[in-house]
């Protein structure tokens, strides 16, 4: 069973298309690289998997079954300005929050709730950190947290939007390989980013996506530049050729 | 005036109203305290505002018709919370310029009405500025009832309301009705001012709403401390507020709001952590953020998604 598999998405939003014919496929163990310019449609290729927005077409299945909030096995870590982070919370109680559908309405947390809390923090190394509140962390810190926050729920798919914007290389680098760790452990990890070299480094297949998948594959096998120049619209002479290695 | 003499006049049977706006005015402020926890976080005061002035138009028929004055002002409060509601799902509005369109609207309807009945210039006054007298028994069963029912609501969805303020796309994710919570928030949030309105009046209930939450938040990083301290902060000042203004035959809503002023003052400049005074006497101690802890570059594009939504 894939983990998850697009066929045929579109998307309109505002009356005017966002995304056409997206077909993709994660198995569990990938770390898929979403890559495209500002506007191509990452964000709402997230979106459109969560089933957090109507599609005009195509189908979006998750373990085999259609996508829907609160049911599929999915762990979303929105951008990080997403998050309000002068909200009195502590780490873990952040944490605890990813888990408030599965609770339920009307039911408090149980045993079962601050194992996977606890799980989700030892994996993210920030159990030490649990009672801090997160306005007092670092943005990698804070970064860890919303991954901790979607892995509370043991997903098998994780969907990341630009973790590594605003961060320093360091940080960068830790997250990749915590990212990696986490597709080797056998879950299906779909990141967008805009840093192409960290994604041509650490995933283990890209996607170049522009309204539509332009080029799909390994990243050692996106050697023709034209779908790079299609995907970010650059010219032959641009360094983004130069940094992912097809010039 | 001393203690003991306002503790005698709360005893006085001549003086029942007393007690009654008392009660009132701590009940309210309690709830409001609580309620406001999330206003303040949310930073959604506009919708304190437009429902404190929508609720007016209630007010003013159930003046003129002789029909309960919290049941009236909760009808127009609630009627306006929903339609802000679901009017601000429409994002090519603006949320403010919609809301302010309702407001001064609800507002005028609720002068034109009032002006139909006698003597209204009298009752105008109690409306806008709050009063203790003139509270019937009837109210003073409502107020209570519906706080303890606010309260348990809050009790009941908090954690709702949590995620739903934290994240809306991780909220909906995981599959929480994000549009019925804020509905009925916005409604806690109405009810909560219309049974403030007896005693504070129309036009200082929303200090009820923001000051004690806002005080509570600069003396802890805790919500749960934040949800206690509130309430107590806003208790305190409809005491002590109501014993001044009996003592130096000041108006109610206006003295209970300067007391709370007072202590949101106070907070701010000696809390222990975020208070000016700490912050100044700590500041040469402290070095700069390093590169990996800025604070702001969240906060920054946080407030610039703010602007642009704000727009589109
Ligand atoms: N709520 C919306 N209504 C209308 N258009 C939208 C909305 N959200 C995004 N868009 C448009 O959809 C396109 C894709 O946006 P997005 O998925 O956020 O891009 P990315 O994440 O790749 O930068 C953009 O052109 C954007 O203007
Ligand atoms: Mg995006």
């Amino acid at each position: 069973m894939r983990a998850l598999d697009i066929e045929d998405l579109d998307v309109d939003l505002g009356g005017r298309p966002v995304l056409r014919d997206v077909r993709l496929r994660l198995d569990r163990g990938e770390l898929v690289g979403l890559l495209g310019p500002n506007g191509a449609g990452k964000t709402t290729l997230l979106r459109a998997i969560l089933a957090l927005i109507r599609t005009r077409g195509g189908r979006v299945l998750v373990e085999g079954k259609p996508s829907r909030p609160g049911r599929s096995a999915i762990g979303y870590v929105p951008q990080r300005h997403e998050f309000t982070w002068d909200f009195p919370i502590s780490v873990e109680q952040t944490v605890l929050s990813g888990r408030t559908g599965r609770i339920g309405l009307l039911r408090r947390p149980g045993v079962a709730d601050w194992r996977a809390v606890g799980d989700a923090l030892d994996r993210v190394q920030l159990s030490e950190l649990r009672g801090r509140p997160v306005a007092e962390l670092s943005g990698g810190q804070r970064q860890r947290v919303l991954v901790a926050r979607a892995l509370a729920l043991a997903p098998s798919i994780l969907l990341l939007d630009e973790p590594f914007t605003g961060l320093d290389m360091p940080t960068q680098e830790l997250l990749s390989d915590l990212f990696a760790s986490l597709a080797q452990e056998g879950r299906a990890v779909l990141m967008t980013t805009h840093d192409l070299v960290a994604a041509m480094e650490s995933c283990t297949r890209l996607v170049l996506l522009n309204g539509q998948v332009i080029a799909d594959g390994r990243p050692e096998d996106l050697q023709d530049a034209e779908v790079w120049m299609r995907t970010f619209g650059v010219r032959e002479t641009s360094p983004l050729l130069k940094l992912v290695k097809v010039a | 005036m001393s203690i003991t003499d306002f503790v005698t006049d709360l005893l006085n049977p001549d003086l029942a109203f007393l007690p009654k706006a008392l009660a009132i005015a701590v009940m309210s402020s309690i709830v409001c305290g609580v309620v406001g926890c999330y206003v303040v976080l949310r930073g959604m005061a506009f919708i304190g505002d437009a429902v404190a002035h929508a609720v007016f138009p209630g007010l003013a028929v159930a003046f003129v018709l002789q029909g309960s004055l919290v049941l009236g002002g909760a009808v127009a409060g609630v009627a306006t919370a929903l339609l802000i509601a679901i009017f601000s799902q429409n994002r090519r509005v603006k949320e403010d310029s919609v809301i302010g369109v309702f407001l001064v609207a609800a507002f005028a309807l609720g002068i034109v009405i009032i002006s139909q009945a006698p003597g209204y210039s009298g009752s105008l006054q109690q409306f806008l500025f709050g009063s203790i007298t003139g509270i019937p028994d009837r109210d003073l069963y409502l107020v209570g009832v519906s706080g303890l029912v606010i309260l348990s609501l809050v009790f009941a969805l908090h954690k709702e309301f949590v995620a739903v303020c934290l994240d809306r796309e991780m909220a909906r994710s995981m599959g929480l009705p994000v549009f019925w919570l804020d509905i009925v928030l916005y409604v806690l949030v109405t009810l909560a001012v219309v049974i403030s309105l007896q005693t504070i009046g129309n036009i200082l209930v929303l200090a009820l709403l923001i000051t004690p939450a806002a005080a509570a938040r600069l003396l802890t990083d805790r919500l749960g401390v934040m949800m206690l301290l509130a309430p107590a902060i806003g208790g305190t000042s409809a005491l002590v507020g109501l014993y001044l203004s009996w003592s130096y035959d000041t108006p109610v809503g206006g003295t209970i709001v300067l007391v709370a002023t007072a202590v949101f003052l106070a907070a701010w400049l000696l809390a222990p952590r975020h208070g000016l005074l700490v912050r100044r006497w700590r500041r040469p101690a402290r070095h700069e953020p390093s590169a990996d802890t800025r604070p702001n570059d969240e906060t920054g594009v946080a407030a610039a998604r703010g602007a642009t939504a704000a727009v589109s």
